[in-house]
């Protein structure tokens, strides 16, 4: 069914820290491992060896240069993957039903057996979160890690989406964002968590939070008279010519 | 957005084959006889199917394409197929009808026209739909969808029916010069701003308020499913010369094959008028998808 729910239950997601985050492409790498055994069909790669290499991937890693009027440019690394909208336009666009959104946690899924390959859901996506699968050809997505996050029969601490559980700089946060009172809801009240593409009418779940304000750089003309052997240096070598 | 020929051959060929339906539907004067309604039914009804089909082509598995009639309720890709289906069940009970009769019920006719129509129109709403290419966000592409198929219709309607006055063929051609007159208006729209006004880099990242951001490296070396299907960046570099085409088989063109039938052999300049209308919706069509910019592209 691919009407929306009016309500769900617990809105489950990540709040992604583009402070914190290094750019590793860790998070990418454990995603297409994890979802390449797991739910659905493996994440396909064609000509992964050759000149022309392209797959499906459901997380990548943008990398942005930010310059500010009176500082030095900065890097922001902007991993991107599936914000489960509440308002999801690629769920209500699907003329089969296999794209789905939960009402008990409201994660977007796609079932595959029922895709037929259209690939309007991608194209209704504002965020490119959809990609296609080159050999199943079918829509693939991320999942939340669905199989992991409610799965009994790995430790709990390993119940966590594949992305999260691997980010070694700890720039990604799941939990419940209906919860005011969840470590992730927390986070993003604090640092003034954003939602992608507002504009688009799609209030996304998952949140980003913006790079800290930079302290300002020293500035670069020589301070008047430094003190002490630096300065005494900086004398005699100055009478030397 | 990718321009995928099996699409751009289903909008073009359904949509003149639907906008045929709806002709005869409404009465349009044919010949008499079982053979010649066999003859209009079956190109009228050849024309959509055959669209219909082609467009099962882009699918990725078309052995499931009868699932797409489901989601009517959400998805205008559902409400088209069910639309046409009916439209196509409606025509062919029609068909029958007149062929074993010589009877052509106006009533069912009607409803037939109705259908039709409104399968073109929910043909242009599954891309008026999606915010995300503002080109195609707009009341004006459903529009120029039903202007264009009932321009590209009329002149066959007229070909091989039994009614070639001036005051039709003068018909066909004001049909005509409407369809191009909302497609202008559509061409303005497109190129009036920016293809997402007060969007760019900075507030689709929300790295804006630091400063000037841009793309530094793209997530991946070579190309992928997104950059493919909707950063495609190829059509745009001849779209001048392209609507140009557009504009000159299906406009220029069509209107003086549509003068010459006035004054004489008007079967074979009605043909050639219905034959470059063709000609120039296959342009105006690729362009429709080439030019159109998808609001990822402010991500690369």
């Amino acid at each position: 069914m691919t009407s929306l729910p009016r309500h769900t239950e617990k809105k489950l997601g990540l709040v992604i820290d583009l402070d914190t985050c290094v750019g590793c492409h860790a998070c990418v790498v454990a995603c297409k491992e994890w979802n390449t055994g797991g739910y659905g069909a493996p994440l396909a790669d064609t000509d992964a060896y050759g000149s022309h290499p392209s797959g499906a991937w459901l997380n990548r890693v943008h990398t942005f240069e930010v310059t500010p009027p009176d500082a030095p440019a900065q890097i922001v690394h902007f991993p991107k993957s599936c914000l489960h909208c509440d308002n999801a336009p690629c769920v209500t666009v699907c003329p089969t039903g296999a794209s789905y959104k939960r009402s008990e946690d409201g994660i977007v899924l796609v079932d595959e057996s029922m895709c037929i390959g259209c690939g309007l859901c991608a194209w209704a996506c504002p965020y490119g979160a959809r990609e296609m699968d080159p050999v199943a050809n079918v829509m693939k997505k991320c999942t939340l890690c669905v199989d992991r996050i409610y799965n009994e029969n790995i430790p709990e601490i390993d119940r966590v989406p594949s992305c999260v559980r691997t980010c070694p700089a700890n720039a990604r946060h799941y939990g419940d964002l209906a919860d005011p009172q969840s470590a992730v809801s927390k986070l993003v009240a604090e640092r003034g968590g954003i939602d992608l593409m507002p504009e688009m009418g799609t209030r996304p779940v998952n949140k980003y939070l913006p790079p800290r304000p930079k302290a300002k750089a020293a500035s670069e003309t020589m301070p008047e008279a430094v003190p002490g052997f630096l300065g005494w240096l900086d004398r005699a070598l100055e009478r030397l010519g | 957005m990718h321009p995928a020929v099996s699409v751009i051959f289903f909008t073009v060929t359904s949509g003149a084959g639907f906008g045929l339906i709806a002709l005869i539907g409404l009465g349009w004067p044919m010949h008499e006889g079982p053979l010649a309604a066999f003859l209009a039914c079956a190109l009228a009804g050849g024309l959509a199917v055959a669209g219909l089909l082609a467009s099962t082509f882009h699918l990725g598995h078309p052995e499931r394409a009868w699932r797409a009639f489901s989601q009517w309720r959400s998805s205008w890709l559902s409400r088209e197929g069910v639309l046409a289906v009916a439209t196509l069940a409606l025509f062919a009970a029609y068909g029958l009808y007149w062929m074993a009769t010589g009877q052509r019920v106006m009533p069912l006719g009607v409803a037939v026209a109705v259908l039709a129509l409104l399968t073109v129109i929910s043909t242009g709403m599954i891309y008026a739909s999606l915010k995300t290419v503002r080109q195609w966000h707009s009341v004006l592409t459903p529009l120029s969808y039903l202007g264009f198929a009932l321009a590209s219709a009329m002149p066959l309607a007229a070909a091989i029916g039994t009614d070639r006055s001036a005051r039709t063929i003068a018909l066909a051609a004001g049909v005509l010069v409407v369809a191009w007159l909302i497609k202008l208006a559509w061409w303005r729209r497109a190129n009036a701003s920016d293809f997402m006004p007060g969007s760019d880099t900075g507030t689709a990242t929300g790295l804006g308020g630091i400063g000037k951001a841009r793309l530094l490296e793209r997530p991946h070396t070579g190309e992928n499913y997104l950059t493919k299907e909707m950063v495609h960046r190829i059509g745009r570099k001849h779209a001048r010369a392209l609507r140009l085409v557009a504009g000159g088989a299906g406009f220029v063109a069509a209107a003086a094959f549509l003068a010459l039938a006035l004054a004489g052999l008007p079967v074979l300049f009605l043909s050639l008028a219905f034959a470059s209308v063709i000609a120039g919706l296959l342009a105006e069509r690729w362009l429709f998808f080439a030019e159109a910019r998808h609001s990822v592209s402010l991500y690369y």
